[in-house]
């Protein structure tokens, strides 16, 4: 009579240490957007004037847009988790689908916004930017790829939010257990922190 | 706050710090318009870190959960500002 077994069928549950695992994760891709907000910082002290020129181009309204985009998913996903703790099935659902859709919307936007800059000729590799001067060249080049490998932690939030909708929908994941569904909020917070600093940087320091 | 039942954040706190979020945003946009020379950056800066701040304790539950994991953010936090530091101090006395 020491041990009291129980016959679930999934017992390897442990709420603290999956968050705890999720968290060492994105102290990971902290430290991977931090490298490259400090390599941005050292060549914009490097090269003020081109920065500052590359800069202007960019589009305040866009940015600011998908700003209020993302800050608006990260409050609805954060609202699912409360909604699924009450039990309320239906709010998490509809706050998990307004935020994949919110997400789409950013990516929408970033596709024009980029579509814009390639259809001018500013591309990584392009002849046009080629052209430009040392300081503008690393800026776009920058732009690209930080705002790229943002865009890609989006596409991967959003599949990460599908798998877990679907869980919620086998009831898989549920009132009881619900720390998958916060690790996705938790990337997706992520994803928007990481935002709430390129924003500021690339489009209105200039 | 160790007992099983995890704490529930209403979901009005969620529309207010979503509401602040909205506005620090504008805040920014407004400041960085202004010509501040090299205040512009570091206004920018801090309203992103105030920001950042808010997601992290209120949406990322920080404020709520396991004390260890505030401890990890300061510390992670502490390593980045450090690793910032030594990096300009080598580009501005080289």
């Amino acid at each position: 009579m020491e041990k009291v077994t129980t016959t679930h069928e999934h017992d390897h549950y442990d709420h603290e240490g999956s968050k705890l695992g999720m968290w060492l994760f994105i102290f990971t891709e902290l430290l991977l957007f931090g490298g490259l907000f400090i390599t941005y910082a050292v060549y914009k002290y490097l090269n003020p004037e081109a920065f500052h020129m590359a800069a202007e181009e960019l589009n305040v309204g866009v940015g600011a847009i998908n700003t209020v985009i993302l800050l608006i998913s990260s409050a609805t996903i954060a609202m699912s988790i409360t909604a699924l703790q009450q039990n309320n099935i239906r709010l998490t659902k509809v706050m998990l689908e307004i935020t994949m859709m919110l997400a789409i919307t950013f990516l929408i936007n970033k596709y024009f916004e980029w579509g814009a800059k390639i259809s001018h000729g500013i591309y990584p590799g392009s002849d046009h930017l080629m052209e430009m001067s040392r300081g503008e060249i690393l800026f776009y080049g920058l732009y690209f790829f930080m705002t790229g490998l943002h865009a890609l932690h989006i596409i991967v939030g959003v599949a990460f939010i599908a798998v877990v909708y679907s869980k919620i929908l086998k009831r898989k994941v549920n009132a009881e257990r619900y720390v998958l569904l916060e690790n996705s909020g938790l990337y997706w917070h992520l994803v928007d922190i990481v935002w709430i600093f390129l924003f500021p940087l690339f489009y209105l320091i200039t | 706050m160790e007992n099983e039942k995890h704490h529930i954040v209403p979901i009005k706190t969620y529309v207010y710090i979503l509401i602040g979020l909205i506005a620090l945003t504008f805040i920014s946009i407004g400041v960085t318009h202004i010509e501040l020379g090299e205040f512009t950056t570091a206004g920018a800066l801090i309203l992103a870190s105030l920001k950042s701040w808010l997601v992290l304790s209120y949406f990322m539950h920080l404020k709520f959960d396991n004390v260890i994991l505030r401890i990890f953010v300061a510390l992670i936090v502490l390593v980045f500002a450090a690793v910032v530091a030594i990096t300009f101090m080598d580009y501005m006395y080289r």
